[in-house]
């Protein structure tokens, strides 16, 4: 994703091309997928087959059509993107799924938390990890608790709630 | 018995205490999500779909119509006062009620955004109740055909007909089809596009998609935006109460508005916003007072919001009586009902009336609940604007995992989550819209297995699919819903649709 190359140059948009590329690898994966199926079509000639065809056939047709799309520069100019946020986000979304299981809801959500608010600014993590721990802590009481949802319990949880 | 006394017995159910707590919680929540900028009717649905998980149908169901209703009522509180639309039905909200807020009028504009509200979605979800019995029994001759033909027209018409480019909308949608086809194949077992991942089995959780969509996508765009600096919150000046002039130039609009916005939403046409422009448009053209568009024209507020929430009643027609979602909300209230095991749709209203009607009654009574709530406490509402972004965004996220730990607690879910986030946040940066993909999601099974059922009746004659009258002309409306903006927008006529497209809803 090249998002920060400067768009002034409207001619050959290669973000686009490579949006291109991808819906015909997903409409590829779609066919080898498809061409394995028995294709069961009985009565209808319509099988299990066939819906996912047509819309890889419809996938290529687009992919083709953003082709042009791109040469002509015709895409929207995209707002300028400002990286490092982002990639906190996602950093404390991929945290949050490697830790769940290990350390439980609380510490892995409050380590989302204090991740996301590092993103929009609030950059001290030795006070906004806790923060998040704590708050994350009480949503889960309350979820896990009142409304019975099953959320993973982790050491922080067994400590003060016992039996969960 | 006639569509009267079915409202009155609904009435009598949705008057159960435990009910009209339900509702409560439903129109509180719904209010306070729907106010916090940024998060439209379809996020706070999708956020709050997980606290009705171990509820009873009915009334986890008449929380949700709650918390649909108090979405659409807070996001007029936050355009008013914030200039920041939550939702893409407020944006002509903003134009005017914002100008009315910084010209010390925020009271009279929040007054009549909600009253205008109240007697759009009174008038409007009687329609509903009125209307819904006979489009039930037309719906009863509809075959598998009809209903393909109808999900073909809702499917260009939430993609391509709207938003300014048919190839960005089309391309959503069939990324959505694709989506759909993931998972074991209805009709005869086999496991498609699954790789042999048991997780993948079940298809596609939707209510995962939208939040990764709608909440992470957004959060990841809003974080990356350059140049971010916090909105400024109007205060509250003054009375909340309207003039006795304010009230004479507001109650024509209202129902003006009423009117255009009701059928709009309630065909397959999808949008909020629509109703929203055509009011707008129509306001400034019959006003007394039009050099006072721009600049903060009472009539320019009750209108639109008039039409916003009668388009919000609108799309329960199509969604209760014929199961078909014309918006983003509409697929995730839809998702709603799957949970517990419920289609909504012509059957329904035969075997589970006491649902349907009690359902229909409490928006009623959400309604009236909505007034009180927005009108007196309003000053408490205005509070959550000013939580700052980064916490809002913060618990955002921890709000929007919750609801998928919540519904499965696997990693692998929430990588799925993390995925379609990112997804989410790539289609929003070259432009391309989010209601198409999470509609072709939900409608796209459906569809599929419509189409495989008129063609094993008709044993595989593809014509049978235009031989019936209705479905030839769904047809026929489709292909010019297709056509004809493709052809306005060679001609340079485009930006009236690009106008008309919304991101949500």
């Amino acid at each position: 994703m090249s998002v920060n190359e400067p768009q002034k140059q409207r001619r050959r948009d290669t973000a686009a091309l490579v949006i291109a590329a991808g819906l015909a690898v997903v409409a590829g994966v779609m066919l080898w997928d498809s061409a394995r199926l028995a294709d069961l079509g009985g009565y209808s000639g319509v099988g299990p087959a066939s819906v996912p065809r047509v819309v890889a056939y419809g996938l290529l047709g687009l992919s083709v059509w953003t082709v042009f799309a791109a040469l002509k520069g015709d895409f929207p100019e995209r707002p300028e993107q400002n990286v490092p946020p982002v990639l906190w986000i996602i950093a404390g979304l991929a945290a949050q799924l490697l830790l769940l299981h290990v350390a439980g809801f609380s510490i892995a959500t409050g380590i989302l938390f204090a991740f996301t608010a590092r993103a929009f600014g609030k950059r001290n993590l030795a006070m906004t990890i806790p923060l998040g721990i704590v708050f994350a802590f009480a949503v889960w009481a309350v979820f896990s608790q009142l409304l019975m949802l099953h959320l993973p319990a982790g050491p922080l949880e067994h400590l003060i709630f016992r039996g969960a | 018995m006639g569509a009267f006394d079915f409202l009155m017995q609904g009435l009598a159910t949705a008057a159960e205490p435990m009910m009209l707590l339900y509702a409560l919680i439903g129109v509180t929540l719904g209010t306070a999500v729907g106010v916090l900028p940024g998060i439209g009717p379809a996020l706070t649905v999708a956020l709050l779909l997980p606290v009705t998980y171990r509820l009873d149908p009915a009334g986890s169901l008449i929380m949700f119509a709650g918390i649909y209703y108090g979405g659409m009522y807070g996001g007029s509180t936050t355009s008013i006062l914030l200039n920041t639309p939550g939702e893409s039905a407020s944006i002509i909200t903003a134009l005017e009620g914002n100008k009315m807020a910084r010209k010390g009028r925020g009271g009279p504009a929040l007054a009549t955004a909600a009253i205008g509200s109240f007697v759009a979605g009174l008038i409007a979800t009687l329609l509903l109740a009125f209307l819904a019995p006979s489009i039930v029994k037309v719906a009863l001759v509809f075959g598998p055909r009809e209903y393909f033909a109808l999900m073909v027209l809702a499917f260009v018409t939430v993609s391509a007909a709207f938003g300014d480019s048919a190839l960005r909308g089309l391309t959503s949608l069939f990324l959505g089809l694709a989506l759909a086809c993931v998972g074991i194949d209805q009709l005869t077992g086999q496991a498609r596009m699954s790789f042999g991942v048991p997780e993948l089995l079940d298809g596609i959780e939707v209510t995962t998609m939208a939040v990764a969509m709608f909440a992470i996508g957004e959060a990841l765009f809003i974080a990356g935006q350059k140049n971010q600096q916090d909105d400024e919150v109007t205060a509250v000046k003054g009375s909340v109460w309207m003039s006795r002039s304010d009230w004479a130039r507001s109650w024509k609009p209202w129902l003006r508005g009423t009117f255009l916005g009701f059928p709009i939403g309630a065909m397959p046409a999808g949008g909020a916003e629509i109703g929203t422009f055509l009011s707008y448009a129509t306001e400034k053209k019959l006003s007394k007072h039009p050099e006072e568009f721009g600049h903060g024209a009472i009539e320019g507020v009750a209108g639109p919001e008039a039409a916003n929430n009668a388009s919000a009643a609108g799309t329960l027609v199509p969604l209760l009586t014929l199961g078909l979602p014309t918006s983003a909300t509409a697929a995730i209230m839809l998702a709603g009902f799957q949970q517990f095991g419920l289609q909504p749709g012509p059957l329904l209203f035969a075997t589970n009336p006491t649902l349907v009607w009690g359902l229909i009654a409490s928006l009623l009574i959400a309604n009236a609940m909505l007034l009180v709530l927005n009108l007196p406490l309003i000053g408490l509402w205005v509070k959550l604007l000013t939580v700052p972004k980064p916490w809002l965004y913060a618990g955002i996220l921890l709000f929007a995992t919750l609801g998928t730990i919540g519904a499965n607690p696997s990693s692998f879910e929430l990588g799925m989550l993390l995925g379609f986030g990112v997804l989410g946040y790539v289609m929003r940066l070259f432009g391309y819209p989010i209601a198409p993909i999470v509609v072709g999601l939900i409608l796209g099974p459906m569809a599929e297995q419509q189409l495989r059922r008129a063609l094993a009746i008709s044993q595989g004659d593809w014509t049978v699919l235009v031989q019936s009258p209705i479905a030839a002309t769904l047809l026929g409306i489709a292909a010019l819903a297709l056509i004809v903006p493709l052809i306005l927008r060679a001609r340079g006529k485009g930006q009236v649709l690009a106008q008309l497209g919304g991101d949500e809803d």
